[in-house]
């Protein structure tokens, strides 16, 4: 059995904690790359992580953008939605096509 | 192409003839798959920019509730109220095949039956917007996995489609071409060294034509 995850600041991820998530706020954490790979290799195949913190730690993130567990799915928290996770998708279209041809569909 | 070595005989004729048509297959092959990928791709992709566009508008919601539950409530009282959950999910992970890219699959179980048992807390000492955005994302949870499922999806997709077009292009502008030159450039070779030895072998009889004339004059005159 998998469990998810979610990361980020207390006030974005707490209410996940509520529906049965496994919540890991950033205050407690010292590197929150190394959490990322710590909770990528225990049975974590889901992990929510807001879009601010996911910023940080990117290059951690595109390391199991082809693998087919965990999915990293990132998520606006309190501080506002950036765009980051419209942007990955725009991402892997513009990957596969080699243009962003769904920009405005 | 240049710098290459290349045999001109039969034998290597026959074999870059063979490759040729393997490689005319395969590329033919592997743009159908390209083409597939691509429509199948794209309907993934849709779907999960709607999804997204759909829970992050209610993320944002979600997260104005639960900011205002903040500020009425003091850290600790918060803390306590949403550590001691009640609800525990979990996920048996299937897989799914889509043009042989294995996409994962997420069935979500939860530890207690009833689907109310969201709230951890007693509703005395929590303010009701606690509420409401608990309840929000509880209602969010299934598209949320959805949501997981369908961009893994994409990201999967999106790379097996690039390599898949890598091959075709492959294919298409490299070996099909030099398939093609080494092909012309034996074909010419052979038919080269096969006139070079027609027109000796008319030479020779030329030759000797001409040495039996003389012979025979020689006779004719003795």
């Amino acid at each position: 059995m998998y469990k998810i995850a979610a990361m980020g600041d207390r006030d974005s991820i707490y209410g996940f904690a509520s529906l049965g998530m496994h919540i890991f706020p950033e205050d407690r954490m010292e590197n929150p790359a190394t959490t990322l790979h710590h909770l990528a290799e225990q049975d974590f195949a889901v992990i929510f992580i807001t879009e601010s913190l996911a910023s940080r730690i990117q290059e951690d993130i595109d390391r199991y953008k082809d693998r087919p567990l965990p999915v990293i799915v990132p998520i606006p928290g309190v501080s506002g939605n950036t765009g980051a996770g419209m942007r990955a998708i725009a991402q892997a279209v513009e990957r596969a096509v080699g243009s962003d041809i769904l920009k405005d569909a | 192409m240049a710098g290459t070595q290349i045999n001109p005989t039969r034998m290597e004729l026959t074999r870059l003839k063979k490759r040729l048509i393997t490689a005319r297959r395969g590329h033919k092959l592997l743009k159908d798959k390209r083409d597939e990928l691509m429509r199948q791709f794209l309907e993934i992709v849709r779907e999960t920019r709607r999804l997204r566009r759909m829970i992050e508008e209610a993320l944002t919601e979600t997260n104005q509730h639960m900011s205002v539950a903040r500020s009425l409530m003091n850290d600790e009282s918060l803390a306590i109220s949403m550590l001691y959950h009640k609800q525990e999910i979990s996920l048996a992970v299937e897989e799914k095949n889509i043009m042989s890219v294995r996409v994962p699959v997420f069935k979500t179980n939860f530890r207690t039956a009833d689907p109310g048992d969201i709230y951890s807390y007693g509703f005395a000492f929590t303010s009701c917007e606690l509420d409401e955005a608990v309840q929000a994302l509880s209602d969010l949870t299934d598209p949320l996995i959805r949501l997981a499922e369908k961009e893994k999806a994409c990201q999967l997709l999106s790379s097996e489609i690039e390599k898949t077009r890598r091959r075709v292009n492959a294919l298409e502008h490299v070996m099909i071409p030099r398939y093609l030159f080494q092909i012309r450039f034996i074909t010419m070779k052979l038919d080269e060294s096969e006139r070079s030895s027609i027109t000796r072998l008319m030479k020779v009889k030329d030759m000797m034509i001409e040495k039996t004339i003389r012979a025979r004059k020689a006779s004719d005159e003795a």
